[in-house]
């Protein structure tokens, strides 16, 4: 627990986190690894856990009949995969594969959710860390899909 | 201050004549043209400075000079076909002549950024214009701190100077990273828009200079981006583009706010034109 709690401490996520609130996610948290091409997640089943990336790079993509998956986003070391593990009905939206070799440290989200219930000042805490990524990503999902590279 | 060479100075609406030496075509609708002048020899130029390209018979164009500092003795210009005098250009062949007028404009400030961390990021094309500021910060690497070039185009198929940005990342003294907006899973790099790798590479924003150059909506995320990360906004320099006829700030053709994109740009410090990047109708 001890060794989690350090590399939570250390990842970008929790970066001046309170050291009690650290403790409680820790408490909900696992270690992972993901070989090349494994998938942390697909489309479709229930987002009971998100990841802390550690190293590596973990691909978004949706699957799509007779192509190759769509990729929609690559995500590396010091970032966070998943948010549907906040929202009703916590399902995935996408798959996500790991291109190469990845650590991350996953993160229960009914543990987490109940703890966020239960400790308000907790559950605000992650929803300032969450907030600004996520806006972030939409933003950068809205330059995405504007093609500004094509000719006008 | 913009840089009128001597050829410039002494007619800046007469063209030179020039050569093609030298064609590579660089993806389906860009070429890279090695031209060398007739006579004499070129003029001088700055990274980030760019030159009024006529085909005969057809038009003019403003083109950024893309050289890699192997072209001591001419210019090299890399050319999008999106119209017919961009068509016409990236359509000459080894031999065929076309006028030159220039080199005009500001330039990538590579000579103040010395002694700091040096970020440049180029969406597409904009890479081209980067290039000659890229040699520059190469050739005197020990003169910078940290050095990151981050590109973002829309394929893995669009990705421009493919093997010179391989090179690059080759060197182990500066970061290079490639990013496109769409992709299968058989690309295995990065999948997203340029300003999403800002913060994968490692810089100090208090002492950082950013070139930045690519489509404007391209440049204004990146911006902000760069000062999201801490970069002071008259630290960010743009390349901007507007339509150009006479170059040399007379005609009021590359109008843009109270300032001329060919005489005060193109690359122009974020601080002063922010507020007319958001502006309508400018
Ligand atoms: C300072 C400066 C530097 C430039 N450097 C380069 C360079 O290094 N390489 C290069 O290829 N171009 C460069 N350009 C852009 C180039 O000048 C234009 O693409 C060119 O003027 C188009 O002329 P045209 O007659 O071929 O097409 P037009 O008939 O004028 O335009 C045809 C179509 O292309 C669109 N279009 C025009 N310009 C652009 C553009 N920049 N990007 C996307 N679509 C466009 C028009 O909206 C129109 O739909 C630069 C422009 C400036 C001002
Ligand atoms: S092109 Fe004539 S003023 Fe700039």
């Amino acid at each position: 627990m001890a060794g989690l709690e350090h590399i939570l401490r250390e990842h970008a996520f929790f970066a001046a986190c309170p050291e009690d609130q650290i403790a409680l996610v820790a408490g909900c948290a696992r270690n992972h690894r993901f070989d090349p091409g494994q998938y942390l997640f697909r489309e479709g089943d229930p987002a009971n856990e998100f990841f802390l990336i550690r190293h590596g790079k973990v691909a978004l993509e949706i699957a799509a009949p007779a192509q190759s998956p769509i990729v929609i986003s690559t995500l590396g070391e010091g970032e966070i995969v998943g948010a549907s593990w906040l929202l009703p009905p916590y399902r995935w939206t996408s798959d996500a594969r790991a291109v190469e070799l990845v650590r991350a440290v996953g993160i229960d989200a009914a543990c987490l959710r109940g703890k966020c219930e239960a400790d308000h000042h907790l559950g605000y805490e992650m929803m300032k860390r969450f907030a600004p990524i996520l806006v972030k990503r939409l933003n950068a999902t809205r330059l995405q899909i504007l093609n500004v590279y094509g000719k006008r | 201050m913009p840089l009128l060479t001597a050829a410039a100075q002494i007619d800046p609406f007469v063209p030179q004549l020039y050569k093609v030496a030298h064609v590579r075509r660089e993806l389906s609708d860009v070429v890279t043209l090695e031209i060398k002048p007739s006579q004499g020899s070129r003029p001088s130029y700055a990274p980030g400075q760019f030159n009024m390209l006529y085909a005969f018979g057809i038009g003019e164009i403003a083109i950024s000079i893309s050289g890699d500092g192997t072209d001591s003795t001419g210019f090299v210009h890399t050319v999008r076909d999106v119209g017919a005098v961009s068509r016409a250009i990236a359509a000459l062949d080894i031999g065929a002549t076309l006028g030159v007028r220039g080199p005009f404009g500001t330039e990538w400030p590579v000579t103040a950024a010395e002694g700091s961390d040096i970020l440049i990021i180029a969406g597409g094309l904009g890479l081209a214009p980067l290039r000659p500021a890229i040699t520059h910060v190469l050739a005197n690497r020990a003169r910078y701190g940290r050095v990151a070039i981050l590109f973002g185009c829309r394929h893995p198929e669009d990705i421009l100077f493919h093997d010179q940005l391989a090179a690059w990342r080759g060197r182990l003294d500066i970061a290079v990273e490639v990013t496109v907006d769409h992709a299968d899973s058989n690309w295995h790099g990065h999948v997203g828009v340029v300003p999403a790798l800002i913060p994968r590479v490692s810089f100090s924003p208090h002492d950082t200079v950013a070139l930045v150059c690519g489509p404007e909506i391209m440049m204004r995320f990146t911006a902000n981006a760069l000062r999201d990360a801490g970069v002071a906004s008259n630290q960010i320099y743009l390349s901007m583009e507007r339509n150009m006829k006479c170059a040399i700030g007379l005609c009021g053709h590359c109008q843009f706010g109270p300032t001329f994109v060919c005489k005060d740009g193109p690359v122009m410090r974020f601080d002063r034109i922010e507020r007319l990047l958001t502006l309508r109708e400018i």
